[in-house]
């Protein structure tokens, strides 16, 4: 089990600013995100815009941003958990907290920060009977670890970059791979869909276009996968592995249940330290609501120091915290 | 003013009136409407949380920018008909028009 001080939910700009306030009061954190990469909505839906309404930063890439965070909060170590939502949140005789992700992960924590924004981000799921079946028996959403793909036989669905690149990349380290698209050419970057047309002509992987996916079969483990072309043409392809690639939505998700009041899909706080109405569970960033909520970066920056300063009695309950500028102290590790 | 139908999931159809003149955009009205339109990026064709059907009334529309088909054709299910509420101006093009939802509801 991992223990920390702080235990957040969300690494998005949010989520990772809370470090750096949480490190600054010498609380430790560790994060968890349902992405298999850190930035929230900044590094999912823009990585590309420009931001302009940062302090100090006349205008900075929503990517930048999140790199820069992530330097800022280097000296702090957090440690993460990415690729994993959490699901269960189990409180201990001493107040504490016990958090468990969707693959068993167990955080252990005495406070709990959600900077969950609008929810996990959840795969869009082709229309199959049976999907859900064969989830985590075949199909799979997302590249977590490559090796999972060594010598099988891999079908790739989608036509955006991200089914261009691992279509590039796992021609490499599976038997056979498959791209199934369903239309003649791809919108994802030139270069990448000139690498996939070279492959499929060269024979190194099977190019379907026009085509849709219809059937999904196996026993126990997926076999097989079938697709129908514009010609209502089915062929069937066998397969160990079928990996959608159609994005991603946001979902509230498990969070929902915790007992938090939750109002319109948001987490209600009070204003004067962020806290829920669950002692030790603070919310910050898109997931709250409260009187005249802005869902900027800057107010989740904002809360997460307020929430930080009242999370200290929790982690140090002996101690009295008097507040001193950071250019006081510095930035100092633990 | 502007008058087209909307089908929701459940296949209920309903008129909308809409200003022509306001620059809004058919994702704004549909919100406006109540109706469940996820909208995450808030109408910049960044997330295709706002995808419709256009089941009437195409040839009003114009085409859909570069932008808005990257998005389409990210999707598990898209349709000849296919546009990003989004991207489509109320104007008086619309009149007579049936919009189907087929994005993410809230
Ligand atoms: C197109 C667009 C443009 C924007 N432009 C600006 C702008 O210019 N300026 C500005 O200030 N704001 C802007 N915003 C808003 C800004 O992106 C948000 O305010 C900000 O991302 C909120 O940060 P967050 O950390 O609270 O949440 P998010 O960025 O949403 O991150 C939340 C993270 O939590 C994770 N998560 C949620 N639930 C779970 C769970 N159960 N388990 C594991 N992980 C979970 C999610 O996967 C996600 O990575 C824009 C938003 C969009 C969509
Ligand atoms: S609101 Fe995001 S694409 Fe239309």
């Amino acid at each position: 089990m991992i223990t920390t001080d702080i235990c957040i939910v969300g690494a998005g700009p949010v989520g990772l600013f809370t470090v750096f306030e949480a490190g600054l009061l010498k609380m430790r954190c560790h994060l968890i995100d349902a992405l298999p990469q850190v930035g929230g909505q900044l590094s999912e839906i823009y990585p590309q815009k420009p931001i302009y309404d940062i302090p100090g930063y006349p205008e900075v890439k929503a990517q930048e941003l999140v790199d820069n965070l992530m330097k800022q909060i280097e000296p702090f170590n957090p440690s993460f958990t990415l690729g994993e939502r959490v699901d269960y949140l189990a409180k201990q005789d001493d107040g504490s907290f016990v958090i468990t992700t969707s693959d068993k992960t167990k955080v252990h924590a005495q406070v709990i920060v959600i900077a969950g924004g609008l929810g996990c981000f959840e795969p869009r799921k082709p229309v199959l009977e049976n999907l859900e079946n064969f989830e985590g028996k075949g199909i799979t959403y997302m590249v977590k670890d490559p090796e999972q793909f060594r010598d099988k036989k891999v079908i790739l669905a989608g036509g955006g970059d991200s089914a261009l690149d691992w279509t590039i990349f796992l021609s490499d380290v599976a038997e056979k791979v498959t791209l199934v698209h369903r239309n003649e050419t791809f919108r994802g970057a030139p270069d990448s869909a000139a690498k996939v047309f070279d492959m499929a002509n060269n024979g190194k992987i099977d190019l379907i276009l026009s085509s849709n996916l219809t059937k999904i079969a196996g026993n126990g483990h997926l076999q097989s996968v079938s697709m129908k072309n514009k010609a209502k043409e089915e062929i069937t392809v066998d397969a160990d592995y079928l990996i959608p690639l159609f994005g991603l939505s946001p979902k509230l998700g498990p969070i929902a249940e915790w007992g938090l009041n939750i109002d319109k899909n948001a987490i209600e706080v009070d204003t004067t330290d962020y806290s829920t109405n669950v002692e030790r569970i603070y919310a910050v960033g898109d997931i709250n609501t409260y009187e005249n909520k802005l869902k900027l970066i800057l107010c989740g920056f904002h809360e997460a120091a307020l929430m930080c300063h009242s999370a200290f009695k929790y982690v140090y309950p002996d101690q009295k915290l008097s507040f001193k500028y950071t250019t006081v102290n510095g930035v100092n590790a633990f | 003013m502007v008058t087209f139908e909307v089908e929701d999931h459940d296949g209920n159809r309903q008129p909308i009136e809409a200003p022509d003149d306001m620059g809004l955009s058919l994702m704004e009205v549909l919100k406006a409407s109540e109706y469940p339109v996820l909208a995450t990026c808030g109408g910049m064709a960044l997330c295709a949380t706002c995808h419709v059907e256009v089941l009437e009334g195409k040839d009003g529309l114009g085409d859909a920018t570069d932008p808005e088909l990257d998005q389409l054709e990210g999707l598990p299910e898209m349709y000849d008909t296919s546009r990003l509420a989004c991207q489509i101006r109320i104007s008086d093009e619309l009149e007579g028009a049936v919009f189907k939802l087929r994005g993410e509801d809230q």
